[in-house]
């Protein structure tokens, strides 16, 4: 029982400081950090591809497209409420990496980041081609419809107001949290617990009686679902998609988010998204030119292998044991 | 005897485990020694220890001048070392690798392919078939002589006659014996079949646990009986 | 007819440089067991230097290549000195994102220093066509089949006849038995990048004078390197060659003749053929079946 009440004070106190932030915060700041909401969702997914099947993906930012596009043309198609395609979102996305994950169940490590570098690269073309379904190279456009919620004169709930970046603020971060409390759940259990056992060894999983084949395609699926989540909020948050939205960059970020965050904790995941979010912005401190972000983001990532292999969060982790380990031997 | 070889209470250890704890022998010039004991004595760490393959603290002098560092020195050093599993490059043809066991000499080493062709006819015969592909007794006869285009000072032997047939294992002694006799070749081998490596050593070291527990020639080793029954199993 | 052997000429062009670069993953993953993401943008960053030396300071052309291919050379040694060599020895995976931190900086590092515009590069070959047979060729597309072949050929020769040469090989395939008989392998590591790196400068070179060089030059090269790579195998240099040169003559022919993928579905079907031979036949046209040790 004890073990239990550290993290969920934690996390009640990271609700709490959610539910209270945008009042400290500018609209833009706001709407920055709903960005970090769904960079989060997407870590979330990722985590539990990689950081429990060990499988490597090059290429979730595919599968945010799958998400973002799937709300816009749900949208502007068919007149659906942006709220009501986010589910529809996790659905196709998670078929769409359950699909892939048969497949990909015969390639391993290296082979499998290939070929999820490949699908990255490939969409954007891919998303073009498909004019009459994608809008082609000029995409959707969600500004102004009526089923973007809160897009013209924000929302009103329980009697108070928000304009629209703290709206999706809000959304996007109460999905979050959500997301993280069902993966968390998910990972509790059986499910869990075979997902680390494929991750540590295929052979002693296979001979425990574990189905590879089944866990490691519900592994995909899952983390696609979360992606295609994403996705969708993306695509509400700018509200518009194009084939550039979802670029190869994406997915590398995504890559860089969890590793530079750490993967297994929230608190790690939360850095990770923090990382993406805002890193373009410190990288402009450092020099105006285009060029900086990517810089950073390379030097940070080899300096992050090489020094913190666990990331941000295994840092955190070996601080947190310094410090219990102080207070537990005090007199 | 000069000693070409010298151990000085060498320890090495494979992480948390001490293989060898204070190993203490010398090979002297013109001399075959042999390494003998049961498995995981530390038979074949000791030959890593002296090749450098393995980190190792201690003295071990080559010649008087001492050894440091890794493979590459010891093989340009003058050792060659045969290690288990002969250590042939399988996807290289035979010549290909001749001419890798002459990569620390300078110079043209078409002589010394000849002189391997005299040990070994068929060598030249078959020079482009794939290495991989010659039966066992091929594979431990081309590694001999790929040990020997480097005209080592030092030959290391590591279980030769591991998966061979007693015929090609006797044939192999032989030439070694005979290297031994004809060109002043030192040899230090380490072998599970001590019957074979006392019938062509000088002398011999047994190890136990990471030590020498017993050395002497090989005479005296063959003859004494309680030697022979508790470490030599005969 | 005649536009079927322009696509196929064409096609060998383009697929000498997929196979240049194939061949350079190639020799990187033979010797370190790595695929090097970092490749394509490595290829961009030497002939960003091919451009300065060329535009900024005057040089002409031959020279600028052979100080470009020195740089290469260096620069592939040095990555694989200070940046590879220290992960090495870790899980495959944490060298692979150290390329991927690899590309992110050098695809950064080129657009600060020489600003994202799109820049043309002189080739060395003349623009026009030649009349062969009735048919118009563009002899830049015979020179670059010249330059890949030739390239491959002086390899393949390195390769079989030097002492260096050997001492790759030995090292790529057999780095603990290659040590006992002196080779210096870290060293020869070293060389192996180095030359791969040379390969992409190469392969960069061939590509700037159509594609116009910007950061992202290479990225789609990439992707079609890795289809030839798996495609002819991932250890064998012969099948990188071979690979790239199929690939390039099939996906011309495919967009001529088949409407749908056109130009602009190249990217998505050469992804195809990655995840089709990966599932279908994953040691590629020349490679080893590999057993997988329980």
């Amino acid at each position: 029982m004890r073990r239990n009440a550290v993290p969920v004070a934690l996390f009640a106190a990271l609700v709490a400081v959610v539910a209270v932030l945008p009042a400290f915060l500018t609209d833009f700041r706001a709407q920055q950090f709903a960005y970090v909401g769904i960079y989060l969702i997407a870590l979330i997914g990722l985590n539990v591809l990689t950081g429990y099947t060990g499988q490597m993906s090059l290429g979730h930012g595919a599968f945010m497209a799958v998400g973002g596009y799937t709300t816009a043309i749900l949208m502007t198609d068919h007149g659906v409420r942006d709220l009501w395609t986010i589910p529809i979102a996790a659905v196709v996305a998670g078929i769409a990496g359950f699909l892939f994950g048969i497949p990909a169940l015969r390639l391993t490590g290296l082979y499998l980041a290939l070929a999820t570098f490949a699908i990255a690269v490939s969409t954007p073309a891919v998303l073009k081609k498909f004019e009459g379904f994608t809008g082609g190279g000029s995409g959707k456009n969600l500004f102004g419809l009526k089923e973007l919620t809160g897009g013209i004169g924000g929302v009103h709930i329980l009697g108070w107001k928000l304009n629209f970046n703290n709206w999706l603020y809000y959304l996007c971060w109460t999905v979050a949290l959500v997301s993280y409390v069902v993966a968390w759940l998910l990972l509790r259990g059986q499910t869990g617990r075979a997902f680390r056992a494929v991750r540590d060894s295929e052979t002693a999983a296979l001979s425990s009686g574990v189905s590879l084949a089944r866990y490691k395609t519900l592994a995909f699926g899952v983390s696609a679902a979360y992606a295609g989540v994403a996705g969708s909020l993306f695509a509400i948050a700018t509200t518009y998609v194009n084939p550039d939205t979802f670029p190869v960059q994406l997915s590398i970020f995504l890559l860089v988010g969890v590793v530079v965050g750490g993967l297994g904790s929230l608190t790690g995941l939360i850095a990770g998204a923090v990382f993406i979010e805002f890193l373009p912005l410190w990288a402009q401190d450092v020099s105006k030119s285009p060029g900086a972000p990517g810089v950073i983001y390379g030097v940070i990532l080899i300096a992050v292998v090489f020094l913190l292999p666990t990331g941000a969060a295994g840092l955190l982790r070996r601080v947190a044991t310094l410090v219990r380990g102080r207070v537990g031997s005090a007199p | 005897m000069t000693a070409l070889l010298e151990l000085e209470r060498v320890e090495a250890r494979y992480g948390q485990v001490r293989a060898l704890r204070g190993i203490t022998l010398e090979v002297g010039e013109g001399e075959i020694v042999a390494v003998l004991g049961a498995n995981g004595a530390g038979k074949t760490t000791t030959l890593r220890a002296v090749s450098g393959t393995v980190r190792r603290s201690g003295t071990i002098k080559l010649a008087g001048r001492a050894l440091s560092g890794g493979p590459e020195a010891a093989a340009k050093a003058g050792i060659a070392h045969v290690p288990e599993g002969r250590g042939t490059f399988s996807e290289l043809s035979v010549t290909e690798n001749l001419r890798l066991g002459a990569y620390t000499r300078r110079g043209k080493i078409d002589p010394d392919v000849e002189r391997m062709s005299a040990w070994f006819p068929w060598l030249i015969e078959r020079g482009d078939q794939q290495a991989g592909t010659l039966s066992g007794g091929e594979q431990q006869m081309l590694a001999l002589a790929r040990a020997l285009m480097s005209r080592p000072r030092l030959l290391m032997l590591d279980e030769p006659s591991l998966g061979l047939a007693p015929l090609v294992v006797r044939e192999i002694f032989r030439i070694v014996r005979e290297l031994n006799e004809k060109e002043g070749l030192a040899v230090l081998v380490v072998e599970q079949d001590a019957r074979i490596a006392l019938a062509a050593a000088h002398r011999a070291y047994v190890l136990e646990v990471g030590e020498v527990a017993v050395t002497g020639t090989s005479a005296d080793l063959r003859e004494t009986e309680s030697v022979r029954r508790s470490y030599l199993g005969y | 007819m005649a536009n079927f052997f322009q696509q196929v000429v064409s096609g060998l062009a383009s697929g000498g440089i997929y196979g240049a670069l194939a061949l350079a993953l190639v020799l990187i993953h033979r010797a370190t067991g790595v695929i090097n993401f970092a490749q394509g943008e490595m290829a961009t960053f030497s002939t960003y230097t091919l451009w300065t030396l060329t535009q900024n300071h005057g040089w002409s052309y031959w020279p600028a290549l052979g100080a470009t291919l020195a740089i290469s050379f260096a620069g592939g040694f040095g990555v694989h000195q200070f940046v590879i060599r220290p992960v090495e020895r870790g899980s495959v995976l944490r060298v692979v994102i150290v390329t991927i931190g690899l590309l992110l900086l050098l695809n950064g590092a080129m657009t600060w220093i020489w600003s994202g515009e799109v820049r043309s590069v002189h080739s060395p070959f003349p623009t026009r066509t030649i009349d062969i047979a009735g048919v118009a060729i563009s002899i830049q597309d015979l020179g670059t089949i010249g330059v890949s072949i030739g390239v491959v050929i002086l390899l393949g020769l390195f390769f079989r006849f030097t002492k260096i040469g050997l001492a790759l090989r030995a090292s790529a395939t057999n780095p603990a038995e290659a040590r006992l008989v002196g080779v210096r392998v870290p060293l020869m590591l070293g060389v192996g990048w180095g030359l791969a790196t040379m390969l992409g400068a190469i392969a960069g070179a061939l590509t700037a004078p159509t594609v116009f060089l910007d950061p992202n030059m290479m990225q789609a090269v990439l992707i079609y390197a890795f289809a030839a790579a798996v495609l002819g195998g991932i250890d064998s240099p012969v099948g990188a060659v071979v690979g790239g040169l199929l690939l390039g003559v099939g996906l011309n022919l495919l967009g001529t003749y088949v409407n749908f993928v056109g130009a602009d579905l190249r990217l998505p079907a050469a992804l195809t053929v990655i995840l089709a031979v990966l599932l279908f036949r994953p040691a590629g046209l020349f490679g080893k079946r590999v057993v997988r040790r329980v």
